[in-house]
């Protein structure tokens, strides 16, 4: 691979703007083509303008096996080559460029809308719709199959528990889902407009709403990000409870996405036990910074509050009474037959689905891939605690349940070491103003997944572009997938077990 | 048989609340309790750092609205003089948007809904959820009412899957441009007579996502609201206790 038109950085290094090549088109779509061939993971895509009618796009390609980063750019117009054709990681990535900059991807095989709504460039939309006319979500033209046995099926906006909205349109034929469409944008609230010129009083507010079950991924995200970019590296003990705080959101979340699995086989025990365990872990992370959800643990140089040394000891008792409750309710899973039967062989995806698309976190992990923020690009505490990488190969419903319980194990492992070691010292160092002008990645293996803030400085040391990418993004399509030829009915349970945020898309 | 072995392992778990005392976190951050006789002349350190411009000093005297406050305890960090502090009251729901705006430790809380509606939905209360562009917080923390530990269905309160079984809607997020026709679809389908919850800042005046482009500023300026519940999410026993004075469970 010819890492020529790109620059190299670690997680959570930033660069000069100006140090980033700006390739011709060819060379830049040719990049990122044998990049994605090589195996490289394509953590973003987007443009930011730069001058009047023309528009940078970067790539932000990641190496799992050496841990690097390579950043390209070319300049365009308001049309390029599409690259989705020669590299299908890109498809969503240059739909939302079209859809945000009105840049047309030539030879994009599904150009549509992402989120639904108006372009930053007054007049002009990439998918001919004009002016006047309201944008109305999921009004597109959906994929359709015919014939007379065919009968789509429409869920949603509103969907039947409480969930946050989204479109699905399936193509069946009987039971048998031939295809299925999702269609996203619900909750768009314009997270990214609000960013730039920041950082201000809110910016981590947003930052932490992106997606509220993820609210320590984001924000650990954003933290690196000032750090990086003001140059004050985080307090070490601050770095160890983040550490714990991150861990703390995956048990929560892994909890009660097993609760809801068992659930939706009709298997109560599991489902009633790990809804209140769940609890417990909400209630471990409001023990840290009095909100159930984290939001006010990360703080930019560190974390807001500390934990005393008893604090730690009763943290580390109910994580333990929390790991052998969930344990038991779990194990029940394994060891009955009418639960398997569901879970197995059920929403398959392979291997090969996920790296031609750029799927990452547990759906990746649950088809065999070794692909982990921690383990490959690993940044704060995780420099210095590494834990193994949870996979299973079969890629169905039970692979990714598997995996979350692979990882509720290693998550309260690691946390209770964590409690033992913690460095002493200071939660929080004074962080500095953002440098200008320059470039930064930060990555952070959230709880779904491969969380990337890319952030841009401008002359003043403020965002001129904040782009976020959630592993929801990424992994919506491979719930489409994981659809096809399954019964309709097992909808609810490859969903659950995907468990992807709506808003953490929609930004 | 496992089954059985592990249900006596996991024991009984349903709170007594309301009969008993909720227990919350050792840092839960509830009602504040707003002093400016300790406030220093010219000091605007809690209005400067509030995210959502929640405070307010008009003549002298502090006030902080709860609709938009994220009790992110920003001001009480910021704050010399310890005038704003934030207490452990979790009962804050509210039958008014004006009862949110608060000036101390009081708070005029929610009433139940009158005579005939009482009788109708007192103790039998079907809800039917939307979320209007929530992050998925308040979601997950009214959804964890229907779980053992809070057992909302022993008050004869449930979620429903279609807005036509319903008594009323239980709405989160500041309601994005995107579902503002969903949330009137799905408001017009709930037969009368019916209610309406605002729950979480975001639903009850944008919360942090106040005055972008995108966005309603929270539910009432899309359909009418009987109940609203701050909070950043609003803790479930602020949920629950709000749902049960609506009910006429709760009262004082």
């Amino acid at each position: 691979m010819n890492t020529g038109p790109s620059v190299a950085i670690y997680n959570g290094q930033s660069v000069g703007t100006g140090d980033i090549p700006v390739a011709g088109v060819e060379e830049f779509r040719t990049f990122v083509i044998e990049a994605a061939a090589a195996g490289l993971g394509l953590a973003s895509l987007f443009a930011v303008p730069s001058r009047p009618g023309r528009f940078r796009l970067y790539a932000v390609l990641a190496a799992d096996e050496t841990g690097r980063l390579y950043v390209s750019s070319t300049e365009v117009p308001d049309e390029y080559p599409s690259i989705t054709p020669d590299c299908p990681q890109a498809h969503l990535f240059e739909r939302e460029v079209a859809e945000q900059w009105a840049i047309v991807p030539h030879g994009h095989p599904w150009l549509k809308p992402v989120r639904f709504h108006r372009s930053s460039v007054p007049g002009r939309d990439a998918f001919g719709r004009s002016e006047g006319r309201p944008i109305l979500p999921s009004v597109m033209d959906f994929f359709q199959v015919e014939g007379e046995q065919i009968h789509e099926v429409a869920v949603g906006p509103v969907h039947a528990g409480i969930i946050e909205p989204g479109h699905f349109r399936f193509q069946c034929h009987g039971e048998e889902v031939l295809h299925l469409e999702i269609s996203l944008g619900y909750q768009h609230r314009g997270i990214e407009r609000a960013l730039i010129g920041g950082p201000g009083v809110r910016t981590l507010h947003f930052i932490e709403n992106v997606a509220g079950d993820t609210a320590v991924g984001h924000a650990t995200a954003y933290g690196q990000m000032l750090e990086s970019l003001s140059g004050v590296p985080a307090a070490p003990r601050a770095q160890s409870l983040r550490g714990i705080a991150l861990e703390l959101e995956r048990l929560a979340n892994h909890t009660g996405d097993l609760g809801a699995l068992a659930g939706d086989v009709g298997y109560l025990p599991t489902s009633s036990f790990c809804g209140r365990i769940r609890g417990d872990f909400l209630n471990m992370t409001a023990s840290l910074c009095g909100n159930r959800f984290g939001r006010g643990v990360v703080a930019p140089g560190g974390v807001h509050d500390d934990l005393t040394e008893e604090d730690r000891g009763a943290l580390s008792e109910k994580l333990a009474r929390a790991g052998k409750d969930v344990s038991v309710a779990v194990k029940l899973l394994w060891s009955t037959p009418s639960v398997l039967a569901r879970f197995e062989e059920t929403g398959v995806l392979t291997a090969d689905q996920c790296r031609t698309l750029g799927l990452a976190g547990v759906p990746a992990r649950a088809c065999g891939l070794e692909t982990d923020i921690r383990f490959n690009f690993p940044s704060g505490i995780y420099r210095f605690s590494q834990m193994p990488v949870s996979t299973w190969p079969s890629g169905d419903v039970f692979a990714r349940a598997y995996v979350r319980w692979l990882e509720i194990q290693r998550s309260i492992a690691f946390i209770l070491e964590q409690l033992r070691t913690c460095p002493p010292g200071p939660v929080r160092v004074e962080v500095k103003a953002p440098a200008a002008d320059r470039f930064c990645v930060s990555l952070v293996e959230g709880w779904r997944g491969r969380i990337c803030h890319v952030g841009i400085t401008d002359s003043g040391g403020r965002f001129s572009r904040y782009k976020i990418v959630d592993p929801s993004f990424l992994n919506w399509t491979g719930l489409a997938l994981a659809m096809r030829n399954q019964p309709v009915s097992d909808f609810p349970l490859c969903n659950k077990s995907f468990n992807l945020s709506y808003c953490g898309h929609d930004l | 048989m496992k089954a059985l072995l592990a249900r006596l392992q996991q024991k009984h778990r349903t709170i007594s609340f309301p009969k008993g005392e909720p227990r919350l976190p050792d840092r839960y951050r509830g009602l504040p309790i707003l002093n400016e006789a300790g406030c220093e002349t010219g000091c605007r350190a809690c209005l400067e750092e509030c995210p959502t411009g929640a405070l307010a000093k008009t003549d002298g005297r502090l006030s902080l609205d709860l609709g938009r406050c994220l009790f992110c305890s920003r001001c009480e960090r910021a704050c010399p003089a310890g005038a704003v502090r934030f207490g452990r009251d979790y009962r804050q729901a509210v039958r008014s948007r004006n009862d949110l705006v608060v000036g101390g430790p009081e708070i005029r809380r929610a009433a139940a809904l009158e005579k005939k509606l009482k009788i109708l939905l007192g103790r039998s209360l079907k809800l039917r959820q939307v979320s209007a562009g929530g992050c998925n917080a308040c979601e997950a923390d009214t959804n964890v009412l229907t779980t053992i530990v809070y057992d909302i269905g022993r008050f004869g309160i449930q979620f429903e899957a279609s807005p036509r079984h319903a008594d009323g809607l239980l709405v989160t997020g500041p309601v994005t441009e995107n579902m503002r026709s969903a949330l009137e679809k799905t408001y017009a389908a709930v037969p009368d007579p019916k209610i309406v919850i605002a729950c979480g800042a975001c639903a009850v005046s944008g919360g942090v996502f106040a005055d972008l482009p995108d966005v309603q500023n929270g539910v009432e300026k899309t359909i009418p609201v009987d109940l609203f519940i701050p909070g950043c999410p609003p803790h479930p026993l602020t949920i629950l206790d709000g749902l049960l004075r609506l009910a006429g469970r709760i009262n004082g």
